[in-house]
C-alpha cells in the first residue's frame, strides 16, 4: 500500500495503483485521452504528465505507477505549461470542424481544449489529410479528427475480442483502421464511439441527427435481450435519438450491445398507433370504445377454458401482472409466457434464472456451455466471459454448435449424449469439473426449446449437483434466458394453473377449436398458422406476427415509452422509464387492460401504477427489492425423461433480429445483411469521405 | 513511397504459403523465443515471406504468418505496414534503393538518381515495364563513409557517380552480378590512394616479417 502526497494531500492507495489513481484519490483531476479504466493502459496522448519531484521532467501520470514517498504535484507551473504543449500539438492535426462534427458539446478534446489548451495556434503548415473508412453500417468515421488514442484499437481487441482494428503506418503516416477493406464485425462495436475521445468514431444512424445539447435524456433499462443492461435514452421532440450505455458494474459495467443500442430506428417503423378491430376479414381501424367493446364482449361471452393468454418476450411485468389478475378473475387457467417452448418454470426459481449473477462469473474456473451461444445471446455477458478468460486459468466448454465466442472453448462435441455421461463421470471433461473451485453451467434456449428440454434442464441440474456447483456462496447453475420479460413473467407465474393448457396446448387446442379466444400479450409467436381459426386479441406496439394474425388490436407502448418493471436473466428487477409518449391512439399497457377490466366489470384492484406496483412487490419478492439480485433458494426442477440424440441448435439464428423492435429496424437488416448473410448491401459499398 | 496501402487487388496473388526449405526455417526462427511469445518471430517471418513472395508482401503472405504464429491478422499488418523494408506493393526483380540523406546527397546522390531514372526510363517510386527494376529514394542506410550509395536487393553499391551508377545497371540488365561495395576502387572504406595516416609502426612494434 503504497504512501504519497499529492499536491500536498497524503494519500495511501492500493498497490500497483498509478500515479494518476492517486491523484483521483486525492480529489485531483488529470486530463486525459488514451488512458481508459477498463482498458489496458498506453500512454501515449502525455495529456497526464504532472510533476514529480526529483524527476527531471514530467511524468504520463497514467503509466507511472504509485510508489511510496513520491511527491506529485498536478497543478504547478511546469503542469500547465506541458498540458498546454501536448494540447497543441494534439490539435496541429485535428480539423476545425467542431461546428459540423457529430462529437461537438461532448467532446473530450473540445472540453479539455478549453479547459487545459491555448486560445491559439501556431502551427501554420497545411495540416495532414487521412482518408476515411468505411467501418460497416454502424460506425461513421472521420479520421481527420483522429488522435491517435488508440482506445478503439485496444476495446475490440481486449473487450470485443475481434481484432481487427489497428494502426498502420507509423509517424506522419500511422492511421488507425482494419487495412483490409472490412467492417469492424464484433457485436460489441458501438462502443468504440463512446470510447473515441474526439469525433473520429461516430454513430452512422444518428449522424447528423441531433446536438447532445438538445437531448432530453432518461435513464432506463435495455430490453432487446434478457441481460437488462442499463441505457440511457436521448429524446429529441417525442422521437428517441439514440440509446447509450449507463454504468452499471453489475451489468453492463459500461458496454452496450450493438442491437440495443442501433435498434431504436425500429421504434418509428411497424408501429401499431390505432387499434384495430377485423371486419369482414381486414383489418380497420377504430376507437377504443369500439376496440375494448369488441374484446369485452367476446371475453363475456366466452367459456374461461376456451380462453388462453400468451405473453410476449418484451413484455412489462405490470401488464403481465394486469392481464393474469384479470384473466384469473374471469376463471381462466391458460396461460404461457415462454412462447419459444422452453422448458423452464414451474419448479424452483433457481431453475430459471442465472444464479451466479453476471459480476459473479468473474469468480468462476470452470465454465460449461450447454447449447448456448452466449456471443448472440447476450453479448455483454459473453464479454464478462472473455473478461473473466482474459484474467487466466479459466476452462470453457461447450456442447453445441462450433461458434468462435471470442475466448478459447474446448468443444465437447454437439450430441446431448455428452450430458448423460458427464452425469455418469464416465466423460473425460468430467475430471476438469471434479478439480474446480467454482464451476458454472450455462444452459442456453438452444437446449430447452426442444421436445426434451425439460430433460435437458434435469441433467444439468444433476450436472450442477454432482459436480458440488451448489454450495453456501455459490450457486453454478445458469439459464441464460434470451427474453427481457420472461423472467417477469416467471416470477408471477404466467403459467398455466391447474387445468390450463401451456403453449403446446393453446395452440393445438386453438386449431382444434376447444381454444376459442387466443390473448397475445406482445406475443409474436414464429409460427402463427394454428391461430387461424381462433378470435385473436393483440396487444402490442409493433406490427409483427401476432399483429398479423389479430382480429382485434390493442395498440400499446414499447419499452421507451412507459414506465415498466423488466427483471433480468439474473433475477434482478429494474425500472424501465417513459423517455417518450406512446405513438398515436397507444396506451400504457397496464392502462388498456385496467380499462378492459372494468368494461368487463372485473374492474382490477389499482388505479395508479403506485398501487399496481406495491401489489406487484406483495405478489413476488423479486420486484420489492427493485435492482437488487433475490437469490433463490435450490429447489427441484426440470423433467424426467432420456435426452434425445438431436445435435443442438442455438436459439438465435441472427442476432440482429431477434425481437418486433429490432426487425422493424432498418440499421439492424443492413447489420443482419452484412454480418450474418454475408451479403454487402448496395450502400454498405457507399464511398467514404467527404465528398462536394 | 507509401507503404500503409495496399496494390490493386489485381496484382494480387490469392495464395500464399512457405515452401518447405523456408517452413523448416521458420520453426527455427520460431523456436528462438520463449513458448507462448512466439509472435515476437513475426519481423523474421515476414522477411522470410517477403523472399519467397518477390520482393514485397502480398495481403495472403502476411495472413499465412498471422496463421503460422497464432496471432490476429490486423497485428502482422501493423508491424508490417510500420517497417520500411517491407514492401506492401510488388517490386521488379531488381529493387535499386537510392540514399539521398544528406551525406550522401553533399557527395552527389542528385547524379546518381538523375542516372537510374535516365538509364531505366522510370520516375522514382516506379517500376519498369518489364518488372525488372523498382527504383526509390530512401533515407540513410548506414554506409555514409561511402556515400553515395545504392541498395540493390541485399547488396550495397558504394561511392557511385554518374558513370559507375549506370555501369551497374547496365550489368544488371546483362544478367551479370556486378561486384558490390565500392565502385571506384576504394576497398571498403580505406581512402581511395592509400593510407593517410597510421602509416607507420607504432613505437616499439616490429615491421611483420
Amino acid at each position: 500500500m503504497p504512501k504519497l502526497t499529492v499536491d500536498g494531500i497524503e494519500v495511501e492507495v492500493p498497490a500497483g495503483a498509478t500515479v494518476m489513481q492517486a491523484c483521483e484519490a486525492a480529489g485531483k483531476e488529470i486530463p486525459r485521452f488514451c488512458y481508459h479504466e477498463r482498458l489496458s493502459i498506453a500512454g501515449n496522448c502525455r495529456m497526464c504528465l504532472v510533476e514529480m519531484e526529483k524527476a527531471p521532467k514530467p511524468i504520463a501520470s497514467c503509466a507511472m505507477p504509485a510508489t511510496d514517498n513520491m511527491v506529485i504535484k498536478t497543478d504547478t507551473p511546469v503542469v500547465q505549461k506541458a498540458r498546454k504543449g501536448v494540447m497543441e500539438f494534439l490539435l496541429i492535426n485535428h480539423p476545425l470542424d467542431c461546428p459540423i462534427c457529430d462529437q461537438g458539446g461532448e467532446c473530450d478534446l473540445q472540453d479539455q481544449a478549453m479547459a487545459y489548451g491555448r486560445d491559439g495556434s501556431r502551427f501554420h503548415e497545411n495540416k495532414r489529410a487521412v482518408p476515411d473508412k468505411n467501418f460497416g453500417p454502424l460506425i461513421k468515421t472521420f479520421m481527420n479528427r483522429c488522435i491517435h488514442c488508440t482506445r478503439c484499437v485496444r476495446f475490440i481487441s481486449e473487450v470485443a475480442g475481434a481484432p481487427d482494428l489497428g494502426a498502420t503506418g507509423r509517424g506522419e503516416h500511422m492511421e488507425i483502421g482494419t487495412f483490409i477493406e472490412k467492417a469492424v464485425s464484433s457485436e460489441l462495436s458501438g462502443n468504440i464511439i463512446d470510447l473515441c475521445p474526439v469525433g473520429a468514431l461516430t454513430s452512422k444512424p444518428y449522424a447528423y441527427a441531433a446536438r447532445s445539447w438538445e437531448l432530453r435524456k432518461t435513464e432506463s433499462v435495455d430490453v432487446l435481450d434478457a441481460v437488462g443492461a442499463n441505457i440511457r435514452v436521448d429524446v429529441r421532440g417525442g422521437e428517441v435519438m439514440r440509446v447509450l450505455p449507463r454504468l452499471n458494474e453489475d451489468i453492463n459495467e459500461e458496454w452496450l450491445a450493438d442491437k440495443s443500442r442501433y435498434s431504436v430506428d425500429g421504434l418509428k417503423k411497424r408501429r401499431l398507433d390505432k387499434p384495430y378491430v377485423r371486419k369482414n376479414g381486414k383489418l380497420v381501424a377504430v376507437e377504443w370504445p369500439e376496440a375494448l367493446g369488441a374484446v369485452a364482449h367476446k371475453l363475456t361471452q366466452t367459456a374461461p377454458h376456451k380462453i388462453a393468454a400468451l405473453a410476449g418476450d418484451l413484455v412489462d411485468a405490470e401488464s403481465t401482472f394486469a392481464l393474469k389478475q384479470l384473466f384469473t378473475s374471469l376463471g381462466v387457467t391458460s396461460f404461457d409466457c415462454r412462447i419459444d417452448g422452453a422448458a423452464i418454470g414451474g419448479g424452483a426459481r433457481a431453475g430459471y434464472l442465472f444464479n451466479t449473477s453476471i459480476a459473479g462469473i468473474e469468480q468462476a474456473d470452470v465454465v460449461l456451455l450447454i447449447g448456448s451461444n452466449p456471443r448472440w445471446e447476450a453479448p455483454l455477458l459473453n464479454a464478462r466471459l472473455r473478461k473473466r478468460y482474459l484474467t487466466g486459468a479459466l476452462t470453457v466448454a461447450s456442447v453445441g454448435p462450433q461458434v468462435d465466442l471470442t475466448y478459447g472453448v474446448e468443444d465437447l462435441g454437439n450430441d446431448p449424449q455428452v450430458l448423460d455421461s458427464l452425469l455418469e463421470g464416465t466423460h473425460p471433461f468430467a475430471e476438469v469439473l471434479r478439480g474446480a473451485k467454482n464451476p458454472m453451467v450455462i444452459v442456453g434456449m438452444g437446449a430447452l426449446t426442444r421436445a426434451d428440454g425439460g430433460a435437458n434442464l434435469a441433467a444439468a441440474r444433476g450436472i450442477a449437483e454432482a459436480y458440488g456447483m451448489i454450495s453456501d456462496g455459490w450457486n453454478g447453475f445458469n439459464v441464460l434466458n434470451t427474453a427481457a420479460g420472461r423472467v417477469g413473467a416467471l416470477d408471477l407465474d404466467f403459467l398455466p394453473q391447474p387445468g390450463g393448457r401451456n403453449l403446446a396446448g393453446i395452440l393445438a387446442g386453438a386449431a382444434s377449436g376447444d381454444v376459442e379466444i387466443v390473448f397475445l400479450l406482445g406475443a409474436d409467436l414464429a409460427d402463427t398458422s394454428a391461430l387461424k381459426n381462433a378470435f385473436v386479441i393483440y396487444q402490442g406496439h409493433h406490427g409483427d406476427s401476432g399483429a398479423a394474425v389479430a382480429d382485434v388490436i390493442l395498440p400499446g407502448a414499447a419499452y421507451t415509452e412507459k414506465d415498466g418493471t423488466y427483471v433480468n436473466l439474473e433475477g434482478r428487477a429494474q425500472r424501465a422509464q417513459r423517455a417518450t409518449f406512446p405513438v398515436g391512439d397507444a396506451r400504457d399497457d397496464w392502462k388498456i387492460l385496467r380499462a378492459l377490466s372494468a368494461l368487463i366489470g372485473k374492474t382490477l384492484p389499482f388505479d395508479n401504477l403506485g398501487e399496481l406496483r406495491a401489489l406487484l412487490a406483495q405478489t413476488a419478492p423479486s420486484f420489492a427489492a427493485v435492482g437488487q439480485v433475490t437469490q433463490a433458494a435450490w429447489g427441484p426442477f426440470g423433467a424426467a425423461g432420456a435426452l434425445s440424440t438431436a445435435p443442438y441448435a442455438y436459439a438465435i439464428s441472427d442476432y440482429y433480429r431477434t425481437d418486433p423492435i429490432s426487425r422493424a429496424s432498418e440499421t439492424m437488416a443492413k447489420c443482419s445483411a452484412l454480418f450474418v448473410q454475408g451479403r454487402q448491401p448496395d450502400d454498405l459499398l457507399e464511398r467514404v469521405g467527404t465528398y462536394g | 513511397m507509401s507503404s500503409a496501402s495496399l496494390p490493386a487487388h489485381g496484382h494480387a496473388p490469392t495464395e500464399f504459403s512457405f515452401s518447405a526449405e523456408n517452413q523448416a526455417t521458420a520453426k527455427k526462427l520460431i523456436a528462438k523465443y520463449p513458448s507462448g511469445r512466439e509472435a515476437s518471430a513475426v519481423i523474421p517471418l515476414l522477411d522470410l515471406a517477403q523472399r519467397q513472395a518477390g520482393g514485397w508482401l502480398p495481403r495472403v503472405a502476411m495472413d499465412h504468418v498471422a496463421k503460422v504464429l497464432d496471432m490476429p491478422p490486423m497485428r502482422v499488418y501493423e508491424v508490417a505496414s510500420f517497417y520500411t523494408m517491407f514492401n506492401l506493393k510488388p517490386v521488379g526483380v531488381h529493387f535499386v534503393q537510392v540514399c539521398t540523406t544528406t551525406p550522401c546527397w553533399l557527395r552527389g546522390s542528385d547524379q546518381v538518381v538523375h542516372a537510374c531514372k535516365k538509364e531505366l526510363g522510370i520516375d522514382l517510386g516506379e517500376t519498369t515495364a518489364d518488372g525488372q527494376f523498382t527504383l526509390i529514394e530512401v533515407e540513410c542506410l548506414g554506409a555514409c563513409v561511402n556515400a553515395p550509395m545504392v541498395q540493390i536487393n541485399d547488396d550495397f553499391y558504394e561511392d557511385l557517380d554518374e558513370a559507375s551508377t549506370v555501369k551497374v545497371l547496365q550489368a544488371l540488365k546483362a544478367g551479370q552480378k556486378p561486384a558490390t561495395g565500392p565502385q571506384n576502387g576504394r576497398i571498403r572504406a580505406a581512402p581511395l590512394g592509400g593510407l593517410t595516416s597510421l602509416t607507420d609502426l607504432p613505437t616499439g612494434k616490429k615491421e611483420p616479417s
